[in-house]
This record gives C-alpha cells, sequence and structure tokens, in this order.
C-alpha cells in the first residue's frame, strides 16, 4: 500500500504543480497517470506545439512545461504510478480514501485531488467488426512488453509516430512486420519517415498502402487478417500474422471516475469554486480541466490557481486547527523534503564611510 | 449582426439548428459548434483545434466553397473512422463571409 498526504490523479502541468505548492505545506504527494510518462496531454498530443498564455513565459513548448514543472516540484519527492488507470476509490472509516488502480496497485491518503484533464488516455480502436474478440488474443492497442513480438509475425496499422517507430523498432525483433495505412502519406518526424523508406528498401518492413484491415482471422488466437488495398485496383487478401497492432493515437475518456459518485455536468466534475474546489464527497477535490463551475476556462494557468487554492484546504483537512498562514516563497525560501534549501540571498550590510 | 453568417448544423442526435455565427471573431466551425453547445464538452474540440484528434470530424452537406485542406487534416482524415467522401475537420474551417449557407452534420463520436 503506497502512502501519501494528497494522492493526484492525472500528472499533467495541474497535477505537477499542485505538487510544488502542497511541498511548501510540508505535505507529501503521489500521481496515477494512465500515461507512461507525466506532462498528460501536453506530453502526450502536443510536446512540440507552443504554449502563450502560461504567465511569464512569452512562448514555451508543451513539451518544455512539463519539464519545467517537474524541475520546479523535484525538491518535494513527487512518487509516481504510471502506466496505470485510477479504478475504484473506497472512504475508510477515518474519512480518508483508498484507490485502486486497474493493475491493483493500492494507494492510502487523507485528500484525493483528481486533477485528471479530459479523462484518461484509451487507445482509439479501429471499427472492425471482431476485433473485440481477439483483443489480448494477438490484437493490442499498445505496446508494453516489445519482447513479446520476438520471432513472430506481426501487422501494425496507422500512420503516424507511434506506428513508424513500433515498426523501426519491431524490424529488429519480430520475424516479419507489416505496416498498413490508408494512405501513402505519413504523418511522423521526417527522419522516422525516412528509416522507414530505408528498412522498406531493405525489405525488412513490408510497407502496405493506401489499405486497411477489415477482418481479423482465427479462431482462439489471431491468425491473420484480411487487408482491403485500393491502388489502381480494389482488392483483398490476407496477410498472415500472429499480432495484430492497431496505432490509431488515444483519446481522453472521462472512464471509472464517472462512477465514483462524483457530481458530474458536462463531462467533468462540479465543484465549489467559490471556496475550495473541493466535490460533492469531502475530501474529494477537483482541479484544472476535469472541474466545472460558472465561468469555467479549460486553461493551464486556471489550474494552476485552484491547485494552490486546494492545498491550502487540504493541509486542513490533514492538520485540522493547526494554524498556518500562507508565506512567501522569495521571504521563506523553499526547503525541499530532499534536504535541500533555496532562499534569497541575504542583504549585505556595510558602512558607507 | 451584420458580420454574422447563417449556418445549418446537425448534432450526433440528428437534430438540425440553424444558428449565426460571427466572422469577426476568428472563430472555426468547431468553436462555434461548442459555442451553441451542439454537441457535449470532451466529446468535441478534445485537442483545442490543432488538426490532432478529429473529434470535430463533420460531413459537409451545401456545396459551398471551402478552404483547402491542408496536410495535417488531411493526414488527420487519414487515421480517423467513420470518415466519408465529404469528411473535414470543423477546427479547420474558418466563419468567413464566405461560409453564409454552410451546412453540415457532425460526424459520430469515436
Amino acid at each position: 500500500m503506497i502512502k501519501t498526504d494528497i494522492l493526484i490523479i492525472g500528472a499533467g502541468p495541474t497535477g505537477l504543480f499542485t505538487v510544488f505548492e502542497a511541498g511548501l505545506l510540508k505535505l507529501k504527494c503521489h500521481l496515477i497517470d494512465a500515461l507512461p510518462q507525466p506532462g498528460g496531454q501536453c506530453s502526450e498530443i502536443y510536446p512540440k506545439k507552443p504554449i502563450y498564455d502560461i504567465p511569464a513565459y512569452p512562448e514555451i513548448l508543451a513539451g518544455d512545461l512539463t519539464d519545467k514543472l517537474l524541475e520546479q516540484c523535484k525538491q518535494f519527492e513527487p512518487s509516481f504510478t504510471l502506466g496505470e488507470r485510477a479504478e475504484t476509490i473506497d472512504k475508510q472509516d477515518d474519512g480518508s480514501f483508498i484507490v485502486t488502480t486497474n493493475k491493483g496497485t493500492q494507494h492510502h491518503a487523507p485528500v484525493v485531488a483528481i486533477a485528471g484533464g479530459l479523462g484518461s488516455f484509451e487507445p482509439r480502436k479501429p471499427l472492425i467488426h471482431n476485433i473485440a474478440h481477439f483483443e489480448d488474443k494477438g490484437v493490442e492497442y499498445i505496446i508494453k512488453d516489445p519482447e513479446m513480438y520476438r520471432n513472430k509475425k506481426v501487422v501494425i496499422a496507422g500512420g503516424g509516430d507511434s506506428a513508424l517507430d513500433w515498426s523501426i523498432f519491431l524490424s529488429d525483433v519480430a520475424k516479419e512486420v507489416t505496416l498498413i495505412h490508408r494512405r501513402n502519406e505519413f504523418r511522423g518526424h521526417l527522419d522516422s519517415v525516412e528509416k522507414v523508406q530505408d528498412l522498406k528498401n531493405k525489405k525488412k518492413i513490408n510497407l502496405v498502402t493506401p489499405a486497411e484491415v477489415i477482418v481479423i482471422v482465427g479462431d482462439e488466437k489471431v491468425k491473420a487478417v484480411v487487408v482491403k488495398q485500393a491502388q489502381h485496383i480494389e482488392k483483398e487478401f490476407e496477410i498472415e500474422c500472429d499480432h495484430f497492432i492497431p496505432l490509431f493515437g488515444l483519446s481522453p475518456k472521462l472512464g471509472p471516475i464517472a462512477n465514483w459518485g462524483l457530481e458530474i455536468e458536462k463531462n467533468a466534475i462540479v465543484v465549489n469554486n467559490a471556496l475550495d474546489y473541493q466535490t460533492n464527497i469531502p475530501g474529494i477535490f477537483a482541479i484544472g480541466d476535469v472541474n466545472t463551475y460558472p465561468g469555467k476556462l479549460k486553461l493551464i494557468l486556471c489550474g494552476f490557481h485552484e491547485a494552490t487554492l486546494m492545498c491550502q484546504a487540504a493541509y486542513q483537512i490533514i492538520n485540522p486547527g493547526k494554524r498556518y498562514v500562507m508565506k512567501y516563497t522569495t521571504v521563506a525560501g523553499v526547503d525541499g523534503f530532499d534536504g535541500t534549501r533555496k532562499e534569497a540571498p541575504k542583504a549585505v550590510v556595510k558602512a558607507i564611510e | 449582426m451584420e458580420q454574422d453568417i447563417n449556418i445549418k448544423i446537425t448534432d450526433r442526435e440528428g437534430v438540425t439548428h440553424e444558428i449565426q455565427a460571427p466572422t469577426d471573431m476568428a472563430m472555426n466551425l468547431m468553436e462555434v459548434v461548442r459555442s451553441y453547445e451542439l454537441a457535449p464538452e470532451g466529446t468535441i474540440g478534445v485537442c483545442g483545434g490543432m488538426a490532432m484528434c478529429a473529434s470535430c470530424q463533420c460531413y459537409v452537406l451545401s456545396d459551398t466553397q471551402l478552404p483547402e485542406m491542408q496536410d495535417d487534416e488531411e493526414a488527420m482524415l487519414s487515421e480517423a473512422f467513420y470518415v466519408k467522401d465529404n469528411s473535414r475537420l470543423g477546427c479547420q474551417i474558418q466563419m468567413t463571409p464566405d461560409m453564409e449557407g454552410l451546412e453540415v452534420e457532425l460526424a459520430p463520436e469515436s
């Protein structure tokens, strides 16, 4: 069981900044995220896109913002459960919560802060009528362990970076890699596209375009896929394979959080914005894009503000009745849990003769 | 208002809405749909309008002259589902006076 003061669900910008604000109040944070890396949408969807409305940054790339936030909260030693989705929440007799992920990892905390953005990212599944039957029987939407493809015949579908990158990677691992895309053009980094071209020329990747997989063949396991190709004349044929990996990106879904008994409106969690961004369940807060209230704006900078106020309320729950006033970092400095201290240089006192 | 245009949007339930869209606020079709709340928040414009998610895919029903498709829109549509010949991404269609009379239908959520 992982124990912490504030359990943050979602490691996007709002969740990461919460770590810093909580740290100033000597509260420790643990973060759960369904994605394998911190940063949320900023890292997953648009790391190379600029953001222009982060205060004091005339322009910053979304990926760089994640790096800066991680650096800013580093001394408060956040811990992470990554690649797992928060599934259930159980309120304990003492008012604390146990949150369990889809992989069974348990987290215990007196305060839960949902900073889940638009939800957890789920793979987009292609519309193949019998695909559900083969899930985990040769169809995988996310590659978790590349070793499972060693010496296997693999068919990958998709036209973005993940389809290209995994085709390149698996061409060294699998017995045979076929990449199928609806168009001849790929939407990826230029060097990935060139690398696939090179591997195609060397016959290490079998490229089938413009085409799509329309049926999966097999009994208990995937044996082949039926491909429809539309070059010049339309034709259909089978490609024998052990694995079919459709990589069509991820789309966020509110997911299991929607069943936690929280008040939901417009796919978001209703909170008390006049006070502390608490939900209808005391001890559970919702901050950033995942919440809603009159006048709500889904902006990173609004998430930062919400996180800051939420931490003050969390302090009161965790330290009932204990006195505290907000301190300026310029005055008080920043004392990390790792023993580091940041502080303003002392003024020099020297007489003028 | 003078610079408003009239457009028809059929939502995912099949209901057609005749609405006015401003042309002077640099709005695109996806944002017009959101401003009238014709699709639930979180089901449209997920990526914010970067042609990176296809949640604003729509079918163009009128013969309105639309801006030419850019590479990123074409690439995104080639990976989206429920795509038809008249599919476009709403976030790539700017509201200009030329869009007067535009009729679209929102594609299913995927």
